[in-house]
């Protein structure tokens, strides 16, 4: 095992990181702000996959997918939210979840009826596709140095908006006292349909990033969506830091426990029997360091009340 | 809305199911019983989620755990019986057991000790929290259960035929149906009973009111983490009994997408109505077994219906129903 | 409660079986085929139903009836719906079973309420010996076959020292256990990926940092989609073999550049020169308009195979069917065909190279790599 192995799973932890963070977000402020439990939420994930597949398949160029994954994840998440998800915020979480995963239901035959039972197309561009050279000799996959670098603007995009424009005033104001800030002349309606349309469009184009490296396919949504739900849920729920630590945390935990449980486990065991255990510890680990965050800090890293 | 109309509500579930499963007998048709039996199966699962869920505020999303576990019990001991292989040999020799009257209480119990357990952690946290890290729980076995191989791993482990029970044939579908109907009816009795005991007060007033019930000396923590283990039981009660009527057990009962299930039956049959998840077991897989027959994409109309409902229903179906009948009545 | 039956032949078979067939040849059947064909697997179910009732429109009329079911891809359901065909439907046969753990929940299930089961995908290792069974019929392969036929190619091809990745469950361990089971080089290393994973950065990263001069992996559906693309971008250019589940018709056009020249091991493929397999690619392809894949195969042939021992036997006389099945006499579009004492087929296993033709990925086969092989659990099998 040499330090350049070690430092690319670091940058693969930190990859996937980045892309949960872009679900987790969006989860995390529809959370925060509306009270609302999102299981659809890797529904939006995958229509922005098949939205770029799509796209790119029609046209020919990989950006014109990319931004097509933001508009139709983006409209999708407010048509959604004028018809459906409206009526739901004055009900409890239950009703929320029964609503949401009948959603799941709805966009994942849907697109099944649009698009066919079979896995869609869609690749890194050429331009993207190829390893550079990093200090020290490691070769890193271009589009996954991309992903990062994409995912660390919006990271900070987000935050500067939360924390320095009107919007996220209003939006903090949401969080903690929604009759106050109706009362002082928001519209309320809008600025719920804003934010719900801004969580769908991260996860639109998280879908699109990740399709391009994996595989485009109807109910691809539902295991990241449990992963997301796993990270705003480490990091505090309604909290954008808490849900970027959850993530990298989540990121790393995951690529590296995968990569050094199964050889830590082959230093007192046979090989064989060393790789099934530990890799099948290597599934749970991310589940353990959950139960355990939130046994020392029942409400997450930067969770203020449940 | 009168005691007596919900009443009379309730006795034509119980009713209609029974005289589905033996109408069904009656014409030969016995995949309609298998479908009854399913159906009193996973109500036995809804209300023992809904004891948690509903009357105690527990919204866990970890039930699958329970639900497989008691379903692994059901299948470990047999295929130990079946294929002469002591289960354990020390500090006694157990050679495992087909016989339904001791693989029931095995059953609850490791399933109940499971639930103490998970419960007594996951307790400290409330709401969503609540919610993921009971998740937590039923994925790590999930997971387990996937890459031990011992008993099949992802394959799952097949019990070929169903454990025995004195007296009747339990592989004739409608005998196998009419144990599962008394285990529901047993349960609903032992619900209502626990529901309307001191206990079940407590447990109640504590979901509604913390503080109140704390100060007139109730260990609120205690009350809830009861409420737990029983719910965690009953439910594994149900995986036992879904074990036999596939005579086959597999990871995918402890996936969390059957801890969504029980949930949504729960939901959509009406939270803390006692037989809410009768009622939303017996739509959700009538809808399923009728919807499939017409399309290819029937998971499309389930959700759009299951959408409605949720819409148009906010009380659930015993809600729902029961507001009806009194307008009309 | 009347479901998806597709009683093709139902309306003619009055017609036709007073006229053209005679007595001996107008046994008929119930055929109830329980597959996957909603949500993310359904593409494979789709494929073998449509192969099966190919051959039934073909050569079926008058003899069989068929009814289709989804199983969900969910063992509970499958098993439920094998009631249901067994009990309510009144079938005589059951097929359609995608998947090795429905399979382990089916066919038990099937074979003992006296039924016959044919395997037209699934062939897990336990039901291949000690829990084989006189009515269980494998018509694809016993799942360690393609994976066996991947380490007997890797001799060939002259490679040394293997890299080898599967997921974490029961036909991950069968493939890796299946490829060292006739690979005489060395395994530079062996890692189990969780099932479903999409990612594979990490295991790539140590592909990369092995010396191994091959990489034989089993990712079915998008796990081995995403493989290969990551794969593919990462520089990294060991050989890659697998065995044909990551480089099917369906799948092929998803995975595009990626895939290009991969060798992979397949008892099929659309190029074998036959009169059978010819007509079947011809008429599949002006029935459904798009090019049959390997499951499609396999439908094909499980159809054939049953309308075959139909035409020798009534299936009420079960010894005498069981015989027709066994004696396997149908055109199969692979070529020659047998059943081994465990009812699992005894056939060639290909290597295929992965090719363009016009816009459309496909194989082309260019070695064979195991002849006549059978399964390493036939031993075990006591009928």
């Amino acid at each position: 095992m040499t330090t350049t192995l070690i430092i690319e799973q670091v940058l693969n932890g930190l990859q996937f990181g980045v892309m949960l963070f872009l679900m987790a977000s969006g989860l995390t402020l529809v959370f925060g702000v509306m009270g609302l439990i999102n299981l659809a939420h890797g529904s939006l994930y995958m229509v922005g996959a098949f939205a770029c597949a799509a796209v790119a398949a029609a046209t020919g160029s990989y950006w014109l997918g990319l931004a097509a994954s933001l508009v139709v994840a983006a409209m999708a998440g407010a048509i959604v939210e004028l018809l459906i998800i409206r009526k739901l915020y004055s009900r409890g979480h239950l009703d929320q979840v029964l609503a949401t995963f009948a959603l799941i239901l709805v966009f994942s035959e849907g697109t099944r009826w649009l698009f066919g039972s079979f896995p869609l197309y869609l690749n890194v561009p050429e331009i993207l596709s190829g390893s550079v050279e990093l200090p020290g000799g490691i070769h890193y996959s271009l589009f996954r140095l991309l992903i990062i670098v994409t995912g660390a603007l919006i990271a900070l995009f987000l935050l500067a908006l939360i924390h320095k424009t009107r919007l996220g005033i209003q939006i903090r104001a949401g969080e903690s006292d929604r009759e106050m800030i109706s009362a002082l002349g928001v519209n309320i309606d809008r600025l719920y349909t804003i934010v719900f349309a801004l969580g769908a469009a991260l996860a639109g184009l998280a879908g699109a990033m990740v399709g391009s490296l994996q595989s485009v396919q109807v109910g691809m949504g539902e295991p990241v969506l449990i992963l997301a739900f796993v990270v705003i849920v480490i990091g505090g729920i309604g909290s954008i830091k808490g849900a970027l630590v959850g993530a990298v945390l989540v990121g790393l935990v995951d690529t590296l426990g995968r990569f050094l449980l199964p050889e830590l486990f082959a230093i007192f065991m046979d090989p064989a029997s060393a790789k099934a255990i530990g890799s099948a510890l290597a599934s749970m680990l991310i589940y353990m360091v959950m139960a355990g965050v939130l046994f020392f800090r029942p409400t997450g890293l930067f969770g203020l009340n449940a | 809305m009168s005691i007596t109309k919900s009443n009379a509500i309730n006795t034509l579930l119980i009713a209609g199911l029974l005289f589905a499963a033996l109408c069904a007998h009656v014409l030969s048709e016995p995949f309609i019983i298998t479908m009854a039996t399913k159906i009193a199966i996973f109500a036995i699962a809804g209300i023992g989620l809904n004891l948690a869920l509903g009357y105690g505020g527990l919204v866990s999303f970890g039930h699958a755990a329970f639900f497989g576990i008691g379903g692994y019990v059901c299948g470990i001991l047999a295929s130990h019986a079946r294929n002469f292989e002591p289960l354990t040999t020390w500090p006694f020799e157990f050679s495992g057991t087909t016989s339904m009257l001791v693989i029931w209480p095995i059953a609850i119990f490791v399933s109940s000790l499971l639930a103490l357990l998970i419960g007594a952690i996951s307790l400290r946290t409330t709401g969503v929290y609540f919610i993921m890290i009971t998740l937590a729980f039923a994925q790590m076995i999930f997971y387990f259960a996937i890459s031990w191989p011992t008993y099949g791993g992802e394959d799952g482990l097949p019990t070929y035929v169903r454990n025995s029970f004195p007296g009747v044939n339990t592989l004739n579908p409608i005998e196998y149906f009419l144990i599962c109907f008394v285990l529901l009816l047993i349960t609903l009795i032992l619900c209502s009973i626990i529901v309307n005991s001191r206990f079940g007060l407590a447990l109640q007033a504590a979901r509604q009111n913390v503080r109140r019930v704390t100060s007139v000396g109730i260990d609120v923590y205690k009350v809830k983490l009861v409420a737990f283990v029983i719910s965690g039981g009953i439910t594994g009660l149900a995986g036992a009994l879904y074990t036999d009527l596939n005579r086959f057990v597999s990871p995918s009962v402890l996936s969390w997408h059957t801890s969504g299930e029980i949930m949504i039956f729960v939901i959509l049959g009406g939270v803390a109505h006692l037989f809410g998840p009768l009622a939303g077991a017996a739509l959700f897989i009538v809808l399923e077994f009728v919807l499939g027959g017409f399309t290819e994409y029937w998971q499309m109309w389930l959700g759009a219906l299951l959408l409605l409902v949720v819409l148009y229903a906010p009380k659930g179906l015993m809600g729902a129903l029961n507001a009806s009948w009194r307008s009309h009545g | 409660m009347k479901l998806k039956t597709i009683a093709l032949a139902a309306a003619f078979s009055v017609a036709t079986c007073l006229g053209t067939f005679a007595a001996s040849h107008g046994n008929k059947a119930k055929i109830g085929m329980i597959t996957t064909l909603s949500g993310g697997g359904a593409g494979l179910g789709i494929d073998v139903r449509d192969g099966f009732l190919l051959a039934v429109k073909k050569f079926g009329e008058g003899h069989v009836e068929v009814v289709v079911e989804d199983d969900q891809r969910k063992p509970d359901i499958a098993v439920q719906l094998a009631d249901k065909m067994i009990q309510s439907e009144k079938a005589d046969i059951l097929t359609g079973i995608i998947w090795s753990n429905l399979a382990m929940a089916v066919v038990p299930a099937t074979t003992a309420q006296g039924k016959f089961y044919l395997s037209p995908n699934a062939g897990p290792s336990a039901l291949a010996g000690k829990g084989c069974h006189q009515n269980y019929f494998n018509v694809a392969w016993q799942n360690d076959n393609l994976h066996e036929a991947a380490g007997a190619y890797a001799n060939d091809a002259g490679f040394k020292k293997s890299f080898i990745l599967a997921p974490n469950y029961p036909a991950g361990k069968d493939a890796l256990t299946g490829y060292k089971r006739f690979f005489e080089g060395e395994v530079a290393d062996e890692v189990y990926t969780q099932l479903g994973q999409k990612d594979y950065a990490a295991e790539i990263a140590q592909i990369r940092a092995s010396s191994a001069d091959s990489v034989f992996f089993f990712l079915p559906g998008g796990m081995g989609i995403a493989f290969m693309k990551q794969y593919a971008g990462s520089g990294v250019d060991i050989p890659l073999i697998g065995p044909a589940f990551s480089f099917d018709q369906g799948i092929l056009q998803a995975v595009g550049e990626a895939a290009m020249g991969v060798k992979n091991t397949s008892q099929w493929n659309k190029d074998i020169d036959n009169a059978a397999n010819n007509d079947f690619v011809a008429s599949f392809q002006a029935e459904y308009g798009r090019l049959p894949s390997l499951y499609a195969s396999q439908g094909y042939d499980t159809a054939n195979l049953i309308i075959s021992a139909l035409k020798k036997a009534a299936v009420s006389d079960a010894d005498a069917f069981r015989a027709a099945l066994k004696a396997a006499e149908f055109d199969s579009v692979r070529g020659d065909f047998k059943f081994g004492s465990n009812h699992h087929p005894v056939q060639d296993i290909y290597v295929r190279e992965v090719i363009k033709e016009g816009d459309v990925y496909t194989n082309k086969i260019i070695a064979t790599g195991l002849t006549n092989h059978s399964d390493a659990y036939a031993g075990d099998c006591k009928m």
